[in-house]
Parts: structure tokens; C-alpha cells; sequence
């Protein structure tokens, strides 16, 4: 507990007497917020844990200990294993793209433009409006008879005639064709966390020295030559930063697939917060619910993990 | 040659935006249009879907506001967005304030492990939780998401307002200490005037995100007049299979602007909190 000295020497004696008092104090002015994380998050947790090892249900909630039964069972069952899988799959793809995009968007708003307070009011909107609502949004768009893109596929002849590209129906049913139904639930992915990223990136690409960039051009470097070499070793932490942020934001994700399909068509786009709400809410079996929910875990312990490292870089830096 | 070659690069610039605006805000568009169309116009299928084939009518509006529960969402959500508000400030404040002051090593590592927990998701905490708040009686009753919701506000608004205490030197308050203050008078009178702003993020945070929630008001609440926002307009506006989709594309639209205008203001002190402040 080294302090360091004050250097009003009139200050140093009052300290000492003050210190035990202050200590006391700032356990009191901390302990609230402990004592509710360890409440309702802390507990919780464990809750969840002892759930999912045993045969609790809505109906007869009380812990009876029934051991590995439930990840057996998932793990046996199709759907959680497609669930698991959809998991992945979206979560990966949607942020390769998110990460690609997002360092584009950025370098572009690193500019200087007319209008760009409105400019990024707009690109800021999938993020800074309730993702509920947006995702509405979309669903109106995906709709199966009045989709804007059907009409514009339709309008250039792709599609609703004879031997049309995309076939001679007049429309693609977004969300009840499963090859679709993915596709959509990722590009919504993509677009919820694409503000996000782009905001994270642009904060790394601001925070890199002008003059360092300055010196390599007076040195002759190409601008790709300076990007290779200074830009992207400068910010990979922070990119890793906004990759990892939005892994854990997708990868938990409940609005976008419930309310685009709810999971559908025949599961095929459902994930594994979805089927925990399906199986554990509205099936009423809780200790499945836990047990398939606490599949994430692992994931996410290691993107804790991994932030907390790329953070301790970018201080470096 | 130089002047060409600038003038490209602008209009490259401004493809560029131009196409990612229209990725993230047409679905919004889309929603302003759905809004003001008549029902007629909406579901025609030759109508040209872009623009006003038919004059632009308030009736969606009109039936949103009069004919179903909307104005007793947003008033839920604002209800609940402000008890949150304040009992994340309660908490998170005095929280904050000791960690960044008093805390050397196990302060930092605490304040870590405080942030951690946002990371853990409400897909894991909501059975248990919904168990809990049956437990307590608080079934369909807001004062459950009033409960819960700081599960998220609190981990994340003092980690963030640990941020912006640690910018305030020191000095300050230690010479309003010698000028006769308390540790405690230092702290109310000079160090939170100063803090303005970053308290001011907190409550921004700490409301939009309670409306943004939905998994939880999802779980507890099933009677339609205790629904907030976020699960108000896309589980009741639809009407059996039938949607409605004037009012429900109004309802997304009238609840989503007001709060995305101030959420952008804010945005940059908000990423500043996830790269863990590295970056300045």
C-alpha cells in the first residue's frame, strides 16, 4: 500500500491518521456494487450451473442433482447440434465482414467532408436504435410478397419472368428458403455491428502518430508500403479489440434470428439463444435450457481472455 | 493531373459513403415510407415500393397512437430507463470514485473483473433470473426489469466512470482538502462538477441501454399494457398473422429516432469504455 509522498509536508502528517479512515470508506462506497454484481450475476451464474445439472421444470422448479444428463441429451439432439453450429457459422462470417468493412467505413470518415455529422448519424443508426426495432426493419423488408428487392430484381428482369436469372416466380422468400433464410440473418448481423467496429477502428487509426507517418512518406514509402508497414501493425490490437466485441455481441445474440425467423425454417437458422429460449422458456424445461445456454461459456471465457490481452497492447503502444 | 486525380478521389470518397449510408440506414427509410403510405399503395404489389404512388396519409400514426398500446410502451420504457438510471448512478458513482482514487493493484484488477461481468450475456442470466424475480412475485411487473437491468448498466458504467475520474488530477481535490473540505465535500463539490460529462454518458448508457433490452422484458412480461418498446412493437402490433405493417414500421420508427440522435452524441466515450481507455 505505498502511496506516493505529497509534497506539502503540512499534508503528510494529516494523511497518516486519514488513510485507515479513507480505506474503511472506500469499502463502503465499493461494497454496493459488489455486493448486487455478486447478487444477480454471480448467483445467477451458479444457479444456472446447478439448473443444468438437474431435472428442474417450470412446472416443479426445486434442484434435484441428476448429473450430465442434459449435455448429454443436447448434445444427441439434431437441432441443438445444428443450433451449435449455426452459432459459429454466423458468428464467423458476419465478423470477418464486419472487420473488413468496418476498416473501410473508417479510413473513409477519417476524412475531411461536407455533411459528415449527418453522414454518421446514419451509418450510427443500426447501432444507436433498439435492434429490436431495426430488425423489424428488415423484416419488412424480407417480406415474402411485398420485398423492395424482389421488385427491383423483378423491375431489371432477374426475376418473375420466363427464364429469368433467379427464376420465373415473382418472389425469393427470404426468410423460408434455409440457404436464404442464413444469408439473411447474417447480412442483418453484419449491418447490426458494423457501426460499432467502425467506431472502435476509428478511434485506433485517429490515435496513430501523424509525424510517424509523415517520416516514412518524406522517406519515400508508397502509401500501400505505409499501410503495411505502420497502419495495420499499429492498430491490430484495436481491430482485435472491435473483432473480438463484436464476436461476443453476435455470438450472443437473440433478436436478430427471433425476430426475423425465430429459428425458422424447420430450425435452420436457430442459434443457441434462441433454442435456449425456446426449450428452456417457452418448452418450460429449465435444466435443458441451462445446460444448452452454458454452451457459450467456453467461447466467451476465451474472448475475455484475448481482450484483456489485446488491451494490455494497445497500451503498449 | 494532381487536380484530376483529387477530384477522383472525392468522388470515390463519396461512392463509398454513399453506399455504406445506404446499407445502414435504408431499412429506416424503408420504415419513413411504410409510416406515411396509405394501406393501399403499401399492398400493391406493382406500385413502384420507393416512392408515394398514392398521397402520403397520418393514418398509421393515427391508429398507432389512439388504437394501440404504444403510448403506454414508450411511457413503460421511459419508467424503467429512469429508475435505472438512477440506481445505476447510486451504485456506480461512489463505485467508480474509490476504485479510481484509493485502488492501486487490487483496485485495477477489481475494476477488470467488474467490467468482465458485462461480458457475461443475458442469454446465460435470464432462467435463472426468471426464476428469481418469480420467486420475489415480480412477474409481469416492470419493477423486475428495474431489478434486472443493472446486471448490465452497472458493470459497464464504472468501468467507464473509473475511466474519467483517473483524468481528474488528484491535486485538485487534495488542495480543496486543505482548504477546509472533507474527503466527501471534495468529492461532491469539486471532482463531480468537474465529471459532468462523464456522468452525463453514464445516464445516456444506462437509458438507451435498458431500451435497447429485449431478451429479458421477453421472458418476464407477457401482458401487453407492461410491455416496453422494444418488445411491445414487435410481438403486439402484429395482429395474429396479419401484420400491420403501417403502424408496426411507425412504432420502430417514432421509438428509434429520438434515441439514436442522443446515443450518437455520445458514441465515441462509449467505444472510448470498450478499448478499456488505451486509446485517448
Amino acid at each position: 500500500m505505498s502511496r506516493p509522498t505529497v509534497s506539502d509536508p503540512a499534508v503528510d502528517g494529516a494523511h497518516a491518521g486519514i488513510r485507515d479512515r479513507e480505506g474503511a470508506l472506500a469499502k463502503l462506497m465499493i461494497a454496493p456494487a459488489i455486493l448486487y454484481i455478486v447478487a444477480m450475476i454471480g448467483v445467477p451464474f451458479v444457479l444456472s450451473i446447478l439448473y443444468s445439472l438437474s431435472d428442474a421444470t417450470t412446472g416443479d422448479p426445486s434442484i434435484r442433482i441428476v448429473g450430465l444428463r442434459n449435455f448429454a441429451a443436447a448434445l444427441k439432439d439434431p437441432v441443438f447440434r445444428l443450433s451449435l453450429w449455426n452459432t459459429v457459422l454466423f458468428t464467423l462470417v458476419s465478423q470477418c465482414f464486419v472487420v473488413l468493412l468496418s476498416r473501410l467505413l473508417a479510413t473513409a470518415l477519417l476524412k475531411q467532408f461536407r455533411g459528415k455529422w449527418i453522414v454518421r448519424f446514419l451509418i450510427m443508426l443500426p447501432w444507436t436504435a433498439p435492434i429490436s426495432l431495426g430488425t423489424i426493419g428488415w423484416l419488412w423488408m424480407f417480406d415474402s410478397i411485398f420485398s423492395p428487392i424482389d421488385w427491383v430484381l423483378r423491375y431489371v428482369g432477374l426475376l418473375g419472368a420466363p427464364g429469368a436469372l433467379l427464376g420465373a416466380g415473382t418472389n425469393l422468400y427470404y426468410l423460408g428458403i434455409p440457404g436464404l433464410a442464413i444469408s439473411s440473418v447474417i447480412l442483418v448481423d453484419i449491418w447490426r455491428i458494423l457501426p460499432l467496429a467502425t467506431v472502435i477502428q476509428l478511434a485506433g487509426l485517429s490515435s496513430i502518430p501523424r509525424d510517424l507517418l509523415e517520416a516514412a512518406e518524406v522517406d519515400g514509402a508508397t502509401p500501400w508500403r505505409r499501410t503495411l508497414m505502420i497502419t495495420i501493425p499499429l492498430t491490430l490490437p484495436i481491430t482485435s479489440i472491435a473483432f473480438l466485441f463484436g464476436v461476443v455481441f453476435t455470438f450472443t445474440d437473440l433478436v436478430v434470428v427471433y425476430v426475423l425467423t425465430r429459428g425458422g425454417p424447420v430450425n435452420t437458422t436457430q442459434v443457441l439463444s434462441t433454442w435456449t429460449f425456446f426449450r428452456g422458456i417457452e418448452g418450460g424445461n429449465l435444466a435443458e435450457g441451462a445446460a444448452i445456454s452454458l454452451f457459450m461459456f467456453p467461447l466467451l471465457a476465451a474472448v475475455a481472455f484475448l481482450i484483456l490481452r489485446a488491451a494490455r497492447r494497445t497500451e503498449v503502444v | 493531373m494532381p487536380n484530376a486525380r483529387k477530384i477522383a478521389g472525392r468522388g470515390g470518397l463519396y461512392t463509398l459513403l454513399g453506399m455504406f449510408v445506404f446499407f445502414s440506414a435504408f431499412p429506416f427509410y424503408w420504415m419513413v415510407i411504410a409510416t406515411f403510405k396509405t394501406d393501399h399503395d403499401l399492398f400493391t404489389p406493382l406500385n413502384n415500393p420507393f416512392l408515394f404512388n398514392e398521397p402520403a396519409t397520418l393514418d398509421h400514426l393515427k391508429l398507432l397512437f389512439f388504437d394501440t398500446h404504444y403510448l403506454t410502451y414508450l411511457w413503460n420504457t421511459l419508467a424503467v430507463g429512469l429508475v435505472v438510471v438512477v440506481i445505476t448512478l447510486i451504485v456506480a458513482v461512489p463505485a467508480a470514485y474509490a476504485l479510481a482514487r484509493w485502488a492501486r493493484g487490487w483496485g485495477e484488477m477489481l475494476g477488470i473483473g467488474i467490467f468482465l461481468t458485462y461480458l457475461v450475456p443475458p442469454t446465460i442470466l435470464f432462467i435463472p433470473l426468471a426464476r428469481f424475480t418469480a420467486f420475489l412475485g415480480l412477474q409481469e411487473s416492470l419493477w423486475s426489469l428495474i431489478l434486472v437491468y443493472p446486471t448490465f448498466t452497472i458493470p459497464f458504467c464504472t468501468w467507464l466512470l473509473m475511466g474519467f475520474f483517473k483524468t481528474i488530477p488528484k491535486d485538485i481535490e487534495e488542495q480543496a482538502m486543505i482548504d477546509g473540505l472533507s474527503r466527501f465535500g471534495a468529492m461532491w463539490k469539486v471532482v463531480l462538477p468537474l465529471s459532468i460529462s462523464g456522468v452525463l454518458t453514464v445516464v445516456v448508457f444506462a437509458f438507451t441501454l435498458s431500451m435497447h433490452e429485449f431478451i429479458y422484458a421477453l421472458t418476464f412480461i407477457s401482458v401487453s399494457v407492461k410491455k416496453t418498446v422494444s418488445i411491445g412493437v414487435p410481438e403486439e402490433l402484429v395482429r395474429g398473422d396479419v401484420f400491420q405493417w403501417g403502424p408496426l414500421m411507425a412504432g420502430a420508427l417514432v421509438a428509434s429516432l429520438p434515441v439514436a440522435i442522443v446515443y450518437t452524441f455520445f458514441l465515441d466515450r462509449f467505444v472510448a469504455g470498450f478499448t478499456m481507455g488505451a486509446v485517448k
